[in-house]
């Protein structure tokens, strides 16, 4: 069954292509990765997925739906969620509060009701932050620092805390562009199990980008290759592997040890 | 000293005030504003009934440029709107004076939202120059359509109504505007416990991330101009109802300005901050003026330079609060607080 299908989408800016004609889909209850060397295209897809780019030709579809028309704002409502590149949590709101914004779409309180904190208003705010609490903060174990500034915390717990607002979401499909980019390798184990606890668990599919192979090939279910704008190789991670073209794309030699040297180094460049 | 507080349910944390000396604080602080006129002079009663003014307007405009980062000149074109709505309907008609407020709140948010309509596509400074235009327009209105504003001359009113009991003096006044003043400002905190306060704030620091987590920009953009502007068309129905007359010129575009001013000085995205700030401004002239009174006697050449000071002074004090204290005034209160907090532990 598959949760997420793509259909020859074409994406350029100025007549620069970044895809070309991508199809690939997702099954569900997988983690489907998507490497690529850098440059290859991967962020622009998952701005296709959720919205932000529309792509010139192509389809995308979600549970069979044809979302291409949607606005994010429908497609989170679907329950497509997803964490950034570069960490896009919102400055000005504490750890909690940036958690809680994740469940927008699930709340309904309207500005009546906001304005009154009266019962229905409050309830619905208690009841959003005893689920935030006991499902996602113990979960991914950031209870000591709700309550801070996001913009104080280090990079590790940033991109933890971009995770917990997208389970906030209550997510059919989680994103994740390269969750582990930038960690340091204890983070980067606790990012793998929370990943495949989420699976797991939660029973929710994970489409991600990621660079680092180690984390790629121990996770991946199945393995989608990007490189300038097209798909060159999917499947198994070992399959992809070995694939002579995903080799050429990225180095051009068969040594799979320079491979995951080359995209160590990738990362830390990020 | 109070540090570390056991919390004993999400409800306890999740309170405005989460200590019993914060609950003893605020109740200490609306018994004397529930005294206040009963001891204050005249002239202390017309400035607290000015402050109370001002607090609504800047919160209004702080809920908007400091919360949802959508930037407004607009603020006197929609004080206008409600100013003149009360004074047209204390003329035709006998209403009680909360639905009066009440109207020209809903026709001044009507208004913001439609002024607001642009935003979707301009930030910043561009947004600020559309909504000066819409108040150029506003004002424009407010001079032109004289059969119902009554053109530069304007339009004098009765003095508000309640069940028989007319408000005709400041210290009635005072007992309009405070209990509104301090109902408003809590509806603003409460916003801010909730999605909707949570929305403004997540556009404010990154609109496209925001709109990708499932909220709806143009929404939420629009209902920020609304709340915006009622709570500047109450504010101006209370300037009306104060002052009893409005005129174009009471509610000129340096007013749109004065209220930017406050919530920079005051704190964005504080409603602490807007409060501070509307306080400051309104006082900070007048203590200007009594120092001029002061010293006259000694200098008599004292009004001649204190009256354009004024002006430099606020400017001075404004880019000293952009450069200096960018969080304003609400952040020196916390560091106040702070302070007496952990004393006599150091931090
Ligand atoms: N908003 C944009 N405007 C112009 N070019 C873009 C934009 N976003 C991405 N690109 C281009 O599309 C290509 C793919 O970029 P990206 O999707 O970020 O790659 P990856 O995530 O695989 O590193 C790059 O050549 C990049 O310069
Ligand atoms: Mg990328």
């Amino acid at each position: 069954m598959k949760i997420l299908e793509a259909v020859n989408v074409h994406l350029s800016f100025g007549g620069v292509a970044a895809l070309r004609d991508i199809s690939f889909s997702v099954p569900e209850d997988s983690i489907t990765t998507v490497i690529g060397p850098n440059g290859a295209g991967k962020t622009s897809l998952f701005n296709c997925i959720s919205g932000f780019y529309r792509p010139q030709q192509g389809s995308i579809f979600f549970r069979g739906q044809d979302i291409s028309r949607l606005k994010p704002p429908a497609r989170a409502a679907l329950g497509l969620a997803r964490t950034f590149q570069n960490i896009a949590l919102f400055r000005g709101m504490t750890v909690l509060d940036n958690i809680k914004l994740g469940a927008h779409v699930h709340t309904k309180t309207g500005l009546l009701g906001a304005l009154a904190y009266l019962g229905p208003a409050r309830r619905e705010e208690m009841a959003l932050r005893e689920e935030v609490e006991r499902r996602i903060i113990d979960f991914l174990e950031i209870d000591h620092i709700r309550r801070q500034p996001v913009a104080s915390l280090p990079y590790g717990l940033q991109k933890r805390v971009e995770l917990a607002r997208a389970l906030a979401m209550r997510p059919q499909l989680l994103m994740l562009d390269e969750p582990v980019a930038g960690m340091n390798r204890e983070e980067k184990e606790d990012m793998a199990r929370f990943i495949l606890d989420i699976k797991e668990e939660w029973g929710v599919t994970v489409l991600m980008v990621e660079h680092d192979m180690s984390m790629v090939m121990d996770i991946s279910d199945h393995v989608v290759v990007l490189n300038f704008g097209q798909v060159i190789a999917s499947g198994l991670p070992q399959e992809v592997q070995k694939n002579p073209a995903v080799i050429e794309a990225y180095l051009g030699d068969g040594d799979i040890a320079t491979l995951r040297r080359r995209l160590n180094a990738n990362t830390e460049a990020a | 000293m109070r540090i570390g507080d056991a919390k004993q349910s999400y409800a306890a944390d999740e309170a405005l005030w989460t200590s019993t000396t914060q609950q003893v604080w605020f109740g200490l602080l609306l018994l004397s504003l529930l005294l206040f006129p009963f001891f204050a002079s005249p002239y202390l009663l017309y400035l607290a009934c000015l402050v109370g003014i001002a607090v609504i307007s800047a919160t209004g405009l702080n809920i908007l440029t400091g919360f949802t980062g959508l930037i407004s000149l607009g603020q006197a074109g929609f004080m206008g709107v409600g100013g003149y709505t009360v004074a047209w309907l204390s003329l035709h008609t006998s209403l009680p004076f909360p639905i009066a407020l009440l109207a020209a709140g809903l026709l001044s948010a009507a208004i913001g939202m439609v002024i607001g309509l642009p935003s979707l596509r301009i930030k910043g400074l561009y947004l600020a120059i559309a909504t000066l235009a819409a108040s150029v327009f506003l004002h424009f209105v407010f001079v032109e359509w004289a059969s119902v504003t009554g053109g530069m001359a304007g339009l004098s009113l009765r003095s508000a109504q309640l069940f028989g009991l007319t408000f005709h003096n400041d210290f009635r006044m005072y007992f309009m505007i405070m209990p509104l003043a301090v109902l408003m400002l809590l509806a603003a905190r409460n916003i801010f416990r909730t999605r909707i306060g949570r929305a403004f704030i997540a556009i404010r620091d990154r609109d496209i991330s925001a709109e990708i987590l499932g909220i709806p920009l143009l929404r939420y953009k629009l209902l920020s101009f609304a709340l915006s502007s009622f709570y500047a068309g109450v504010a101006g129905g209370l300037f009306a109802y104060f002052y009893r007359v409005v005129t174009p010129e009471s509610f000129p575009l340096s007013m749109s300005i004065f209220y930017l001013a406050a919530i920079i000085v005051g704190g964005m995205g504080s409603i602490l901050g807007g409060v501070l700030g509307a306080i400051f401004m309104t006082l900070v002239p007048e203590g200007l003026k009594l120092l001029t009174t002061a010293i006259t006697p000694i200098y008599p050449q004292a009004p001649v330079f204190m009256s354009p000071l004024l002006g430099v002074v606020f400017g001075v004090l404004i880019v000293g609060f952009l450069i200096f204290e960018p969080n304003g005034l609400a952040e020196v209160w916390r560091r106040i607080r702070r302070f007496f907090h952990l004393w006599p532990f150091r931090t």
